[in-house]
């Protein structure tokens, strides 16, 4: 169970949020700028709020009153963002298991279900942006983290890849037991991962929702 | 004296041992200084930065004076180096320090301008796979700016071989101790016979650094290739 209750100054936005998120996809979204990106980094420890606690199970990520700030590579989180970020002077293979500190037990399990067999030996240039992606995705799941950040993960991507990408991150979601918190500002990924919805506007998180009533708020907003 | 005359051979293996030590031991200190620089808001980033660049402004001779202050035999370093035998004031030792520090900011400038330009995002990356600041140097920031250490490496190789002034200053200019190619060619220009002599350690000279820019090329070719994404 990942629980997040902060306050904070990104540029000139001020963000406010406080959610829970348990097994399943919540997705956190809202229009572009709205500050859905800052939250994500700031459970990664990428960002700084300037009040707040994010809790992950039993450890404590963020506690600003306790001066608790765990550093990013302590979290166990788990990242993909927009773009895939791979290590571009490492083979494919070796980026999947840069993060699985000498694991190889998910190794097969993760390769069959992104269907990355076939890209092992290749480096990251010569990898279309759906295949850069998965891999990316791969090599998230292999550092076996306790939360999963998934920020617009499928944006660069054309529609065609797009429809690619997404039986996987469905899989991805029947398969782990640890929390997505998945950040979009499209509703028909809304329909096809969420578990629960946090709508963001200008900054500031609103009560969660089921997805049913989101996608009627959104349709009720798109025919306004 | 053609190519293969005992006094050219030695003066050129003096020269490349010298220029390789130089290197040696400059380029683990011109990365931590590079990746230091390359740090945004670093407090203290303007001083450090022209500390690091003062042998490249300073008259030579004046940076090959400290160094004789410092490390000479009654120097505070050098009195102490003596007295457990590492003296290195008027030996090959004290040149390739005087030609290291020479090459220093010349090495430095490429590395930290590889580390400024790289992707910050790919280091969070790291981190957020539990890498920790040690690892993210050695497997992620160091090997993506190989390009820019092999080219402060070419370029900081060239400027110690063709180090002048502070060595002369430093540790004089001894044949087959300090004398390295430029020393070498200054003497030779100084007797009427040796003429022929400095031409042909210029031309080795030029061929040195010319071999030394084409490797360069070549590794920040490959190198690129390699990253392009």
């Amino acid at each position: 169970m990942l629980s997040v209750d902060i306050a904070g100054t990104m540029g000139v936005r001020e963000i406010s949020v406080r959610f829970g998120a348990d097994r399943g996809v919540t997705a956190l979204v809202g229009p572009s700028g709205t500050g859905k990106s800052s939250v994500l980094r700031a459970i990664a420890g990428l960002w700084r709020p300037k009040r707040g606690t994010i809790k992950l199970g039993e450890k404590t990520l963020l506690d600003t009153q306790r001066w608790v700030d765990i550093a990013p590579n302590l979290r166990g989180v788990g990242a993909v963002f927009q773009q895939a970020l791979l290590f571009p002077h490492l083979t494919v293979e070796r980026n999947l298991l840069y993060g699985a500190k000498g694991n190889r037990d998910d190794f097969d399990t993760v390769i069959d279900m992104l269907d990355l067999g076939a890209l092992l030996k290749r480096v990251p240039r010569n990898l279309s942006g759906g295949e850069a992606q998965r891999v990316s995705l791969g090599r998230a799941l292999l550092s076996r983290p306790d939360v999963l950040l998934l920020d617009e993960p499928m944006t660069g991507l054309d529609e065609g890849r797009r429809m690619t990408i997404l039986p996987y991150l469905q899989s991805m979601r029947a398969s782990l037991t640890v929390p997505i918190v998945y950040v979009t500002h499209r509703s028909d990924e809304v329909a096809a991962l969420a578990t629960s919805v946090v709508r963001m506007e200008n900054g500031q998180g609103l009560p969660a929702t089921s997805v049913a009533d989101y996608l009627k708020f959104d349709q009720a907003t798109v025919s306004q | 004296m053609d190519l293969s005359s005992p006094v050219v051979l030695s003066i050129v293996g003096l020269s490349l041992q010298v220029s390789l030590v130089a290197m040696l031991i400059s380029l683990p200190l011109a990365v931590v200084m590079a990746k230091l620089l390359a740090r945004p808001g670093l407090p203290g980033k303007a001083l450090l930065s022209a500390l690091v660049h003062l042998p490249l402004v300073m008259p030579p001779v004046v940076t090959g004076y400290l160094l004789l202050l410092a490390f000479g035999r009654s120097g505070w370093i050098g009195s102490a180096l003596h007295d457990i035998g590492l003296g290195i004031s008027f030996s090959w030792t004290g040149a390739a320090l005087a030609a290291g520090v020479m090459a220093f900011p010349l090495i430095v400038r490429p590395i930290r301008l590889a580390f400024e330009a790289q992707d910050v995002r790919l280091a969070e990356m790291a981190s957020l796979l539990g890498a920790s600041r040690t690892r993210r140097f050695f497997t992620i920031s160091l090997p993506l700016a190989m390009s820019g250490i092999a080219a402060g490496l070419v370029l900081g190789f060239a400027k110690a071989l063709g180090e002048f002034g502070a060595t002369i200053t430093f540790v004089s200019n001894i044949p087959g101790e300090t004398q390295t190619l430029s020393l070498a060619i200054y003497s030779f220009l100084q007797s009427p016979s040796g003429d022929a002599a400095a031409l042909t350690l210029v031309a080795i000279s030029i061929s040195i650094s010319v071999l030394a820019v084409l490797v360069s090329e070549w590794f920040t070719a490959r190198q690129a290739k390699r990253l392009e994404q």
